[in-house]
């Protein structure tokens, strides 16, 4: 076959008729578009993911009062009976957990010299820095002696630092919380948002202090539990089966909870990272859902491609058979319409690549999530459009190759 | 003259439409040869089955029985793409119509057969700028056939018809939509052609045509009815009537 002249009159075929080209071509760039978009929103919240299992810890387990269903979901809302230190304390001597902590917080109105911000302020015990992977870029964390001795200080995550000082000199300098007065001695590395989609919240708008103090001069105690806990962290010595320490954590609790073999927890223990997993999935089968979306629309712009290709068979019939008179073959007739179907196709998929990068653009705008178009989505929107053009425009262009020279050159 | 192989030839060629119920025997019974070098002029009553006969030696169309051959080859043997390339390497085919491709211009018009030719032709360019000038269009060779008279579409058409050097030029009314100068311009050309060696057969409804060829073939009612070539079978169709022109 001559692939040169099927080439060179597809593409004349392409431009003669610019406008009904584009209109035919309009199935196929919305579809390329909403691939790229998909793919790509897609890719995004999988890297999100990622990053947020990397920043959470795989080995990290959360304890949280209040029923909860298997699949991790919080039913009650942390609204059961709380845990005590002494919890913290027991469950830091299980030999598997390598730091823990007891987590207390609470929104509050911070006020510097300069601003007023209100904040997350959590309480939490020295271990919780390094059960939450969570480090000072400045300043310094605060000791288990100031945890116990309830010191009045803080360490700031990034952004609750930039509010409340604007100016920048943070460390060491004095806020006050509901009147009380707390030294800053340290700064946060950044940590970013949490959740996907830029939904989530900021997790660097945060004050971490002495869970005592925090305890004592700012949440006020719990009427049932002294010396409570929201919230324990632990985090599990590399190596050891997360499933595991789980279900060791979960024993001890019960027992200490005083819970009867035939109860149910009255608390959960939760792995983060499976909890993102689970989400991942879901926004795996969300993506899913709408490549098929995107499937279904490159398909009704393959039936348009068809359709027009059939209008063109016939529209040109006699040059057709005017070519096959002077020699052409039946294959060198397919390949010219196969061509004109692909050309049409893949500046259509051109055309919805630049459409869906827009989208990808403005998303990435509006949803802060990072832009994400790889060679892979470029290589599969090019190759969805190319191919609905093959397969769609073979069976007009088939139908161009078996007509017959003199009918073909006779029809008007 | 010895007996050479004919470079066409045809035995009892039938042609018949259906239509319905009803039959058309365009052709009826044919038998014919042509040899190379010979320049035929075919004539007859309209209906007479002219175009019929020259569309299935233009192996564009296939007989309803009788068989035919080109340069020695069975045309009923050979498959469509064997016919195809019969069409692009050994025939030449110009339409009343001229039916030149609207969107390119004389030069991409007669580039076409040497595109589509599977055996090696050489510079393509070069041979279709050749035949461009051989038919006295060199000067227009960009001209989109809109911008062309009708004699020189013609000319555009017959420089298609020979680029790919065919050893027959077959022509259906060629000078049908030409006034009487233009005509005279493109048989000149044919006979040129004829002069260096292709065989050329055309149609043609006008005394004035027919009177370049060599051998004048009439036909009446999908028969051959009279053939300069054969006299015998002139006069024994028709013994009153004198050779040579019919109205
Ligand atoms: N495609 C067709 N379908 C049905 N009948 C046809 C077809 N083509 C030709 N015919 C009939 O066959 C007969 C011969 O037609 P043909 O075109 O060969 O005549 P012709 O001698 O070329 O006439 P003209 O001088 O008018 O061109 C006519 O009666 C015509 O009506
Ligand atoms: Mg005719």
């Amino acid at each position: 076959m001559k692939v040169g002249v099927a080439t060179s009159s597809a593409t004349e075929a392409l431009f003669s008729n610019p406008m009904r080209s584009l209109l035919t071509m309009l199935g196929i760039i919305i579809g390329v578009a909403s691939v790229m978009v998909m793919m790509s929103i897609g890719e995004g919240a999988k890297a999100q993911i990622e990053a947020q299992i990397s920043s959470v810890g795989a080995n990290v387990l959360n304890l949280q009062p209040g029923n909860m269903n298997r699949g991790g979901r919080n039913q009650g809302g942390g609204s059961g009976r709380p845990f005590a230190e002494s919890d913290v304390a027991a469950i830091g001597e299980l030999p598997f957990v390598v730091a823990a902590t007891g987590v207390l917080s609470q929104q509050a109105n911070a006020v510097s010299e300069e601003a007023n911000w209100v904040t997350n302020i959590q309480g939490g015990d020295a271990g919780f820095f390094e059960v939450n992977n969570w480090r000072v870029s400045e300043g310094r964390e605060f000791t288990a002696q100031e945890v116990q001795g309830g010191a009045a200080v803080a360490v700031l995550g990034k952004t609750a630092a930039a509010n409340l000082f604007p100016g920048g000199r943070a460390i060491g300098e004095r806020i006050r919380v509901n009147s009380v007065p707390i030294e800053i001695i340290g700064i946060l590395e950044p940590k970013g948002q949490s959740g996907g989609g830029g939904m989530g919240m900021d997790r660097d708008d945060t004050m971490i202090a002495p869970l005592s103090m925090v305890r004592n001069r700012i949440t006020g105690g719990n009427r049932w539990v002294s010396r409570h806990v929201s919230r324990i962290q632990l985090l599990v010595q590399d190596g050891y089966d997360v499933m595991q320490a789980q279900e060791e954590v979960t024993a001890l609790m019960r027992e200490r909870r005083k819970i009867s073999p035939g109860d149910s927890d009255n608390f959960a223990v939760v792995n983060f990272a499976d909890m993102i997993k689970q989400r991942a999935a879901a926004a795996e089968t969300m993506s899913m859902l709408l490549a098929f979306t995107a499937a279904v629309s490159l398909i009704v712009g393959g039936v348009g491609v068809m359709n027009i290709m059939l209008v063109s068979v016939t529209e040109r019939t006699r040059e057709i058979g005017l070519r096959m008179a002077i020699g052409a073959r039946g294959g060198d007739i397919l390949l010219q319409f196969l061509f004109e179907a692909i050309a049409l196709c893949t500046l259509g998929g051109l055309i919805g690549m630049a459409l869906g990068w827009g989208g990808v653009f403005a998303y990435a705008q509006i949803a802060n999530a990072p832009m994400m178009v790889s060679p892979v989505i470029i290589a599969t929107a090019l190759g969805a459009a190319a191919s609905v053009g093959v397969i769609f425009g073979f069976f007009p262009a088939r139908r161009a190759a078996q007509l017959d020279p003199i009918q073909a050159l006779r029809h008007d | 003259m010895t007996e050479v192989r004919p470079i066409i030839s045809c035995r009892n060629l039938s042609k018949i439409y259906r239509m319905g119920d009803q039959e058309v025997r365009a052709l009826d019974g044919v038998d014919l040869d042509i040899h190379a070098g010979e320049f035929v002029a075919i004539m007859g009553p309209s209906g007479s089955g002219k175009s019929s006969l020259m569309n299935l030696i233009g192996a564009l169309d296939r007989p309803t029985s009788g068989e035919m051959w080109i340069n020695g080859r069975a045309l009923s043997e050979m498959s469509r793409d064997e016919l195809a390339d019969l069409r692009n390497e050994t025939l030449g085919f110009v339409f009343q119509q001229f039916n030149l491709l609207a969107r390119q211009d004389a030069f991409q018009n007669v580039r076409l057969p040497l595109r589509y030719a599977r055996k090696d032709v050489g510079d393509i360019d070069a041979r279709a700028k050749e035949c461009l000038e051989l038919v006295g269009l060199g000067t227009r060779m960009d001209h989109r056939p809109m911008q062309l008279s009708g004699g020189q579409q013609q000319r555009v058409a017959i420089a298609r018809a020979l680029s790919n050097r065919p050893s027959i030029l077959l022509a259906d009314e060629p000078t049908g939509a030409l006034d009487t100068r233009t005509t005279d311009e493109i048989m000149h050309l044919m006979q040129d052609l004829n002069r260096q060696g292709i065989t050329v057969v055309v149609i043609t409804h006008e005394n004035e045509v027919a009177g370049y060829a060599s051998r004048q073939i009439h036909f009446r009612d999908g028969r051959i009815e009279s053939d300069s070539a054969q006299p015998d079978l002139k006069r024994a169709a028709e013994p009153g009537q004198a050779a040579g022109g019919r109205t």
